[in-house]
């Protein structure tokens, strides 16, 4: 149930969102969400993608070093106070540690948030005894 | 035939190799003798050693024992230039079959010439070396020094033939073709300078390839210093065994002198290049032992005979016996030279105790260079650092993290402090030679 997110290292400087993401659809691989972490130094781009294998082979090869991490993808009720309700639920009671989220998609009735937890497995369960939507990679691509 | 000596750790005998093994008291004969011809040979032949032994009111003649040696003038770097391009050679140009030249990083390149007595003794002590280093006739040999007139591709290239190896000549450069010949060619072993190495290791990585599935098993480097947790990182990554050899263009190349099996400091081949050791402030001769300027005479260099050169390569004579069992005695490995020095705030510092802090740090050498520039009265020390698959987080803190261990350990080894930049990989310009690691942008005043 774990979706591969794509980390890439880049400089401050100007063009380089735009390289990452050329080089992708050179390869015909598809964004599905992009977030950007800034340093001031430096920045990171996090991406979820359609093929993360190939997008890290096609990332260094542009000249990027590119690495993949576990993230998790869960459905919320795009209703008044639908993330607040999925974050009271026992995945926040078990104390389970968040270190960044995002949103990927909206539609009419659900949102899809991307979570990064310090400890996937245990999130996953706690968010499922929740009666929470995890998701996995076959949900994103819609097939 | 029974076979009663042996040279080599499994038993075998290498009649070349036993100059290596000569007993100190035939040694030290022969480095006199040899001494006193050369010095004959530059007295009579070369104007600019003629003039400062009259100077200092010496004969040829006033040489009677090795030790003294020490009444001899020094010679450096600047002689070269200042008599360019012939002003030193000692044999008519019809002699000379050979002429190396040095990138000339500040104006003139430095010219050397060699006679074929000098090119056959040139090809005899790096095949000493490769012996030495476990290299055999039946290898194939990759030879990634870059050929012309810099004096480490044909140098080696000579000393390989002389082995009766299988030579590749394939220079530097085009990486992804040296690795497609390392496979396809089926190379056991390879030389080359170390930072080069490095970038084939990269490269072969990001091609998939494995060293483990290759037949390379032995390297020689050299033309630049390199520190030991260099040699651990390529031992490490591909499994072959890296060997140091020693030289400069101005003494005759690469094979002044190189590692054994032991990997424990350099055998300098004195039968042909004889060591001192002094302090390159006051020159006087330091005893065994004690770190100074390493100071080379040439014994039987014909066409361009040099006298207690100053290498500006700082290391010890070795006092411990070799377990290999070699007399010739051996130099503690380069890792700083007087020129690589620079000054930041009234401290001293070589760009090998960087090295050695960033990969104490990260356990992983990264590509990295020293940018050295000035802000109002302020000298500042950058070191880019460029970040490696292995090195990419996905949280900004572990990135911070990077710099701050990098910062850290840079700042605990020389006392002084730096700034850590992290760059995207190949910012660094990756060289196919010798590597550029000091980037001096202070005003030059």
């Amino acid at each position: 149930m774990k979706i591969p997110q794509i980390s890439i290292f880049v400089a401050n400087r100007p063009g380089r969102l735009q390289t990452i993401c050329k080089s992708l659809a050179d390869a015909n691989i598809n964004l599905l969400s992009l977030t950007l972490a800034d340093s001031g130094e430096f920045g990171l781009v996090r991406l979820i993608v359609s093929h993360p294998e190939k997008a890290v082979t096609v990332l260094e090869s542009s000249g990027l070093a590119a690495a993949i991490t576990d993230v998790i993808a869960c459905e919320v009720d795009a209703g008044l106070g639908g993330l607040a309700k999925l974050l009271a639920t026992p995945a926040g009671q078990l104390q389970i540690d968040y270190m960044y989220a995002y949103p990927m998609q909206h539609e009419k009735n659900y949102a899809i948030m991307i979570f990064r937890f310090k400890d996937p497995d245990a999130a996953i369960d706690a968010l499922r005894k929740a009666g929470a939507k995890v998701l996995s990679r076959k949900d994103l691509l819609g097939d | 035939m029974k076979q009663t000596y042996w040279n080599d750790l499994n038993g075998n005998f290498f009649p070349e190799m036993a100059l290596d093994f000569m007993p100190a008291e035939k040694l030290r004969e022969v480095q006199l003798q040899r001494l006193q011809a050369i010095v004959k040979l530059a007295f009579d032949k070369v104007p600019l050693f003629r003039s400062r032994m009259d100077e200092k009111g010496l004969t040829p003649h006033d040489i009677k024992t090795l030790g003294d040696i020490r009444k001899l003038p020094f010679s450096m770097k600047k002689d070269l230039r200042d008599t360019y391009p012939y002003g030193l050679f000692a044999v008519d140009m019809k002699d000379v079959v050979r002429l190396h030249a040095s990138s000339g990083t500040t104006g003139k390149p430095i010219v050397v010439g060699y006679t074929q007595q000098d090119m056959d003794v040139w090809a005899e002590v790096i095949k000493r070396g490769l012996l030495a280093t476990g290299f055999r006739r039946n290898d194939i040999v990759q030879n990634c020094y870059g050929y012309g007139l810099f004096t480490g591709g044909l140098g080696v290239h000579g000393g390989l033939e002389a082995l009766g190896a299988t030579v590749i000549p394939i220079s530097g450069g085009n990486t992804e073709r040296q690795i497609m010949v390392m496979k396809d060619f089926e190379v056991t072993a390879i030389a080359g300078t170390p930072s080069y190495f490095v970038h084939i290791i990269d490269v072969a990585e990001k091609m998939g390839i494995d060293f483990k599935d290759l037949k390379i098993k032995r390297g020689l480097f050299g033309a630049e210093p390199w520190s030991d947790g260099m040699r651990q990182y390529i031992e490490e990554k591909t499994g072959i065994k890296a060997y140091d050899v020693y030289g400069l263009s101005e003494i005759i190349g690469p094979g002044v002198g190189c590692e054994c099996e032991c990997q424990n400091g350099i055998h300098i081949f004195e039968d042909h290049f004889y060591p001192e050791i002094i302090d390159p402030e006051t020159l006087e001769p330091l005893p065994d032992g004690e770190e100074g300027e390493l100071v080379i005479t040439t014994l039987s260099k014909q066409a361009m005979p040099t006298i207690r050169y100053r290498t500006r390569d700082l290391t010890t004579i070795e006092t411990t016996k070799c377990e290999c069992g070699r007399t010739i005695r051996r130099i503690r490995r380069i890792g700083r030279r007087t020129d690589d020095m620079f000054i930041i705030r009234g401290v001293n510092i070589f760009p090998s105790q960087i090295e050695t802090a960033l990969l104490r740090a990260e356990k992983a050498l990264p590509h990295y260079q020293i940018v050295l520039d000035n802000q109002g009265s302020m000298d500042t020390l950058e070191i880019k650092v460029e970040i490696s698959r292995d090195m990419v987080s996905d949280s900004i803190g572990a990135m911070e993290n990077i710099t701050k261990r990098l910062k850290h350990s840079v700042e605990q080894i020389l006392g002084v402090s730096v700034t850590i930049t992290l760059c995207e990989p190949g910012v660094i310009p990756r060289s196919e030679g010798k590597a550029k690691r000091v980037l001096d942008n202070r005003p030059k005043t």
